[in-house]
């Protein structure tokens, strides 16, 4: 996946415009797909497409500022995962652990609210933030450890470890320390309200509805071109493409392939522990046992349609966020579950997983 | 001593679909191909079986239409991962997603948002409160041990995961043998589907597998990768999920979260130990692309 070309390819006018088609395309592609499942499942295109589109942009009767808040509130945590996905893949490790450490992320944040509470809030919401993004780390850092010194697959860690952080948090919030203090639910108390991040939107714009965009938002956009500086324009970035494209040529090249490997892992989880935190502070403003409905794993059909690269990931995880809030109206509309995304996602994945392979067969097979 | 005894049968049904599944992933994981779709490929075998079963009346057939639904659904696994070459990650990914996709609407298409009427036939109970399935996945830890370990075929599938270049030297069809393991893995995760919607219980829920898929990967790390050590590793993580239901009335102190982290912190640990213990089969994951 990693034969994209990055901004320093020589070639600018062909490289926006091929990337504009393949995007044209690939939208194209999507609303055939849908219309083919909306008649499978009995439902009218037209009106199918227009309920998801209004879930997802909003209408003339219901206004506009709910609903695209609400798909910039569910692209976020999209977005700062699957960033996290596309560092440590870009490097060449297939990690899954992104859940894991995006819910020690959380864990970390709400801890450190209870533990500090005297602080004054904006100081506490960034002290939260650093110590969840450093718990995440931390967790990646422990996938990439076994990885350089025990030869242990990423993909295989990052199962045990997800776990462990599943059960941590079961435990914490039901029974545990950090469960609410009527201790009758399995969630933590509700983190004060210093802490959490401030809402955008005044509801005098948007009709007296309250929206749930946040300023964490603000943090996962600017992600991204910190992230594409990163990659494309650090020592450092260059050393996990390249580690990622040839390890046994960037060690020959006395690149240190194992530090690099670390940091790559724990970048990663940086990335997806931030993004707990940002959905603790920005949308729940507390802990409870399903935090996460599965985004450290969503994150990678993102990371991968975004081609890999921070720019593509921001369209891509735009995308999904509409489609996830537009779903969520087509649901009420006409009873098809939101799970239709994860049918999209795959068909869509597997299209271009499949095209590329079979490009790179047929080169192959030219080349003999 | 009633306590003991449900102890023990909660074990034996949880670690029953973990073996079976278990024992699939390890047969492609000896081939080189981790199979991340597990979870996936167990979810269309579990709604399978129920749709299959409540158009039969019988259960075992309903197994059996989960075992072929599964080498399907592994027949796309192995179309990408093997014939491709693409990244077994990714595809099994891919595959989780497709069948949660898959499952829940058409559940949902046909059985409305609350499936509360949803009752198929069960799987005979032959003893001990136990269907067919146990003893089978029993034997079969006991026949894929021998078969792996003492047989011609199971050598070359092994090298096929160690040394996939050595093998195709030596004659042995890399990408057949790996497509062969995968889609065995696509059977044994079908039947362990099953085992959860017509043998443990009589009706499907929407995702209703619960990360077992991702236990049973965790399963093959920690048995080694050796269909016996799969089965031990199997009632570990079984045992710690009886606890769940069994620890108050075994009057147990400790929170329920503990017994079940603790398997997979035990494997985490013994993987920081390395030396034999934490040796996958070489080429664990690696495409092959004949020279």
């Amino acid at each position: 996946m990693s034969d994209l070309p990055g901004p320093d390819t020589p070639d600018r006018v062909a490289l926006v415009f091929w990337t504009l088609a393949r995007v044209l395309a690939a939208c194209a592609g999507f609303i055939l797909l849908l219309t083919v499942t909306f008649l499978l499942l009995g439902i009218a295109p037209a009106e199918g497409l227009r309920s998801l589109w209004a879930g997802a942009f909003g209408d003339a009767q219901s206004g506009r500022w709910y609903a695209v808040s609400e798909t910039l509130v569910k692209a976020t945590p999209l977005l700062l995962t699957a960033l996290g996905v596309t560092v440590a893949w870009r490097a060449g490790l297939f990690s899954i652990g992104g859940e894991g450490q995006l819910l020690l992320g959380a864990i970390t944040a709400t801890a450190t609210v209870r533990l500090m509470g005297a602080l004054p809030g904006p100081m506490l919401t960034l002290l939260a933030l650093v110590m969840g993004a450093a718990a995440g780390a931390f967790w990646g850092w422990i996938a990439g450890w076994l990885r350089v010194r025990r030869n242990v697959q990423e993909v295989i860690s990052t199962i045990m470890l997800n776990y462990i952080a599943l059960y941590l948090l079961g435990w914490l919030v039901d029974k545990g320390p950090l469960q609410e203090s009527a201790r009758r639910v399995a969630q933590s108390d509700p983190l004060p309200s210093t802490v959490l991040f401030a809402r955008l939107i005044p509801p005098a714009w948007s009709d007296g509805i309250a929206t749930r965009l946040h300023s964490g938002v603000l943090l996962a956009f600017l992600a991204v071109p910190v992230i594409t500086l990163l990659l494309f324009h650090t020592r450092t970035g260059f050393g996990l493409r390249l580690i990622g494209q040839n390890a046994e040529a960037a060690r020959t090249a006395r690149y240190p392939v194992r530090a690099l490997r670390l940091q790559a892992m724990a970048l990663s989880g940086a990335l997806c522990g931030l993004a707990g935190c940002v959905e603790l502070l920005g949308v729940t403003g507390r802990l409870f046992a399903n935090f996460s409905p599965g985004w450290g794993f969503t994150a990678i059909p993102v990371a991968l349609l975004g081609g890999l690269h921070p720019v593509g990931v921001l369209l891509s995880a735009l995308f999904f966020g509409a489609l996830t809030a537009g779903s969520g109206n087509l649901a009420r509309f006409s009873g098809v579950s939101s799970v239709l995304i994860y049918i999209l996602q795959a068909v869509a994945v597997l299209a271009v997983v499949g095209l590329r392979a079979y490009q790179a067969l047929r080169a192959r097979s030219e080349g003999d | 001593m009633a306590v003991l005894e449900g102890t023990l049968q909660t074990t034996a049904t949880m670690a029953t679909p973990l073996l079976l599944a278990a024992l699939g992933e390890n047969v492609s994981q000896r081939a080189g191909v981790v199979n991340v779709g597990l979870e996936g490929m167990m979810l269309i075998g579990a709604f399978t079986a129920t749709l299959a079963t409540l158009a039969t009346g019988t259960a075992l057939a309903g197994v059996g239409m989960a075992a072929l639904a599964g080498v399907l659904i592994a027949l796309l696994f192995a179309l990408f991962a093997v014939k491709l070459t693409a990244n077994q990650v990714v595809v099994g990914v891919v595959i989780n997603l497709l069948a949660l996709g898959l499952t829940g609407t058409v559940y949902r298409a046909r059985f409305g948002q609350t499936g509360t009427s949803l009752v198929t036939a069960k799987l005979p109970v032959i003893g001990a409160n136990l269907t067919v399935l146990t003893p089978a996945a029993l034997v079969a830890a006991f026949g894929l041990w021998w078969w792996l370990y003492r047989t011609r075929p199971g050598l070359e599938l092994r090298a096929c995961g160690e040394y996939p270049a050595a093998a195709d030297a030596a004659g042995v069809s890399v990408g057949r043998v790996r497509t062969l393991a995968i889609l065995f893995c696509g059977m044994m995760a079908g039947i362990a589907g099953a085992f959860l919607s017509v043998g443990e219980v009589n009706t499907f829920i929407e995702n209703m597998t619960d990360g077992r898929g991702f236990i049973a990967l965790a399963i093959v790390t920690s048995g080694r990768w050796n269909p016996l050590g799969c089965l031990i590793a199997s009632l570990v993580f079984g045992f710690a999920q009886a606890l769940q239901f069994q620890g108050q009335a075994l009057g147990l102190q400790l929170p329920y979260q503990f017994f079940v982290a603790l398997p997979y912190a035990v494997t985490l640990c013994v993987l920081m130990m390395g030396g034999r213990w934490s040796q996958a089969p070489a080429a664990l994951g690696r495409p092959y692309r004949k020279a």
